[in-house]
């Protein structure tokens, strides 16, 4: 399967240059972009691990770049997005997140179902992934 | 001026009989209005041969302290605040039989918090009053000191998007169809294949409730399981909304006390039960967690017709107090009634932290909403994927796009109309923050996008000619004026 989460999950995986654009038009509208990892995908993991901190001052996408480049070296088998902050008044929170680097294999996620009283069934959704510890669930 | 509107001293004024509105004090052109007034204007045609500020001022004396004769029980109050003031009746553009009017009120003719009070005020009488041919209320300025007693949006669009872990592009959403008659079973096939295909919510219509052939518990289980299987399926939050518009209020909290337990992110009601339900509802959502769509069933009755009844942009300023998290708020290129402009300015009203006048998207005041949440305008009703490129030109980011006949209508089935709506969407989204010139080259980023999704190619083809060019009925009157430069 593939995790969609994120603006561009739908579209073909972005080559750099493609994700050049998209960290430039955020840093246009005075967003500061930031990278996060992770090897949980879970929907409701909500605090991906950050690559530093968000880039607030920088002016140019390439860095923004070479710093995912950085942390594919380390982190080349995990989960990587751009996150893009918006402090405006009225806002103060993201307002472009997408995915620029993935698994080789998404083994995707568990349902589990627990029957309780009349015929309600309580859902709970499980990485397959999460089975083992942090750190050693992708290659 | 004429003399004879000239205020009259307190004997006369009181003196038993009946006197015109104008004389009564309903009309003062020289009054300012405070920072704390309400302001409303309305659109009057008055009956051939009446005054329009005699019926200014009268529309101004029955939304507050008048009634058709002189009453001495006046003077025991501070009269002149509670009255409300016609202070200024302007000829509306291109219609010589109608004139706005703009009528003061003072803050202390209504009761904090609550959109009945404020209503039965303002549209509780005069819309039948018999000098009048036709009366529309266009819009109203809301002070700050009023709106902060109401609670707003129970979620807002920001905290929705934290919650369902989305930003960047319009929420894509979708109706099941047919809306009635689909077994609880068969309903939740739908709702799964569409979450699953790529859309983000489903939707109840407004009138899916309880009837014979799904009963409201069935639907919520079915949904539920459909909402927590696409969930697995693709790693994102899913949610429909379940609509939990019934008879009476114990019902309602019943059903939405049920969809919290199967953890809905989200739960839906309609317009026609009113808006003191709303307002109980957008109070629960507030202490549940839970995001509250709003369906505006029946709005079309009052909204349409130019010169009676009341404009959309007043009903969605009372729902951005009433605290709604989404409103149906047209789509312009879709099958209802929604000129660009008018359109607009619902949108501007649901997303902006104030509103600046606006004539031409028919926005009469300056409205501060003081840190009011801001509430999600859907656009539903006759779009398809072909139109991406039209819908975030005219409606931009902040916005649920929902296509029902969109999604369940493909060729391929419903996985694939919603596949087809994503891609279109992210792809849209992608070349307009790339630079290019999306509203132009829309239909050649489509052709792009479909040459690896074969779904988003179908779609193009069979739904290419489909447009609804029809002129709207309800387009602000305004002078264009020379800018200044």
């Amino acid at each position: 399967m593939r995790v969609t989460q994120g603006t561009f999950s739908f579209l073909p995986d972005f080559t750099d240059q493609q994700i050049h654009e998209q960290v430039q038009y955020c840093i246009d509208n005075g967003w500061a972009v930031s990278i996060e990892y992770t090897d949980d995908p879970h929907p409701r993991n909500t605090y991906w691990e950050m690559w530093g901190h968000p880039m607030f001052d920088n002016p140019d996408a390439a860095a923004v770049v070479y710093e995912l480049n950085e942390c594919r070296k380390v982190y080349g088998s995990y989960y990587i997005r751009i996150i893009a902050f918006d402090s405006s008044p009225g806002w103060e929170s993201i307002r472009l997140s997408f995915i620029v680097n993935r698994p080789s294999e998404e083994p995707g996620f568990k349902l589990s179902r627990t029957e309780v009283k009349g015929r309600n069934i309580q859902y709970s959704i499980t990485p397959y992934s999460n089975d083992k510890p942090q750190g050693s669930r992708y290659k | 001026m004429p003399d004879g509107d000239k205020k009259l001293d307190a004997k006369a004024r009181y003196s038993a009989g009946v006197l015109e509105y104008k004389k009564m004090g309903y009309w003062e052109p020289d009054y300012l209005p405070k920072d704390t007034d309400v302001i409303a204007l309305f659109r009057i045609t008055p009956q051939d041969g009446v005054d329009p500020i005699e019926a200014a001022a009268a529309v101004a004396g029955e939304s507050s302290t008048a009634t058709w004769t002189v009453v001495w029980t006046d003077r025991l109050t501070a009269c002149e605040k509670y009255r409300a003031k016609a202070y200024r009746v302007d000829p509306t553009p291109n219609n010589p039989n109608e004139y706005f009017a703009y009528i003061a009120y003072e803050l202390d003719l209504f009761e904090p918090g609550s959109i009945a009070n404020l209503t039965a005020s303002i549209i509780g009488n005069v819309f039948g009053f018999k000098p009048l041919k036709a009366l529309r209320l266009e819009d109203m300025r809301l002070p700050v000191a009023y709106v902060k007693t109401f609670q707003g949006p129970a979620t807002g669009i920001v905290v929705e998007r934290e919650r369902l872990n989305c930003y960047g592009r319009p929420l894509l959403g979708a109706t099941v169809k047919p809306k009635l008659g689909l077994s609880g079973r068969n309903y939740g096939r739908v709702v799964y294949e569409a979450l699953k295909g790529g859309l983000d919510f489903t939707k109840d219509d407004e009138n899916i409730n309880s009837q014979p052939f799904m009963h409201w518990r069935d639907r919520f289980l079915y949904c539920m399981e459909a909402v927590n299987r696409a969930s697995a399926a693709t790693g994102e939050v899913k949610g429909t909304y379940l609509n939990v518009t019934a008879g009476t209020m114990e019902e309602m909290y019943k059903r939405a006390e049920f969809a919290k337990e199967l953890g809905s992110v989200i739960i839906m009601i309609d317009l026609v039960i009113g808006y003191t339900a709303i307002q109980s509802m957008a109070k629960w959502a507030r202490d549940n967690d839970m995001i509250l769509h709003l369906h505006r069933a029946g709005h079309g009755t009052y909204t349409r017709q130019k010169t009676h009844g009341v404009s959309f942009r007043v009903i969605a300023k009372w729902m951005r107090l009433a605290g709604v998290d989404h409103i149906h708020a047209g789509t312009v290129v879709g099958k209802l009634e929604g000129d660009p402009a008018t359109t607009k300015g619902y949108y501007d009203i649901c997303r902006e932290e104030q509103n600046s006048v606006s004539l031409e998207t028919g926005v009469f005041f300056d409205q501060d909403w003081a840190s009011l949440n801001k509430v999600m305008p859907v656009a539903s009703g006759g779009i398809h994927a072909g139109q991406m490129h039209q819908l975030i030109h005219y409606l931009g980011e902040d916005v649920v796009l929902q296509f029902g006949g969109g999604t369940i209508g493909h060729p391929q089935g419903i996985a694939a109309g919603a596949t087809a709506n994503r891609v279109a969407l992210e792809a849209m989204v992608y070349a307009r923050n790339a630079g290019r010139d999306y509203l132009a080259e829309g239909p050649t980023i489509l052709a792009e996008a479909a040459k690896t999704c074969t779904p988003l190619r179908e779609a193009l083809d069979i739904w290419k000619d489909v447009t609804f060019d029809y002129a709207s009925t309800d387009a602000p009157d305004f002078v264009p004026t020379t800018s200044v430069s």
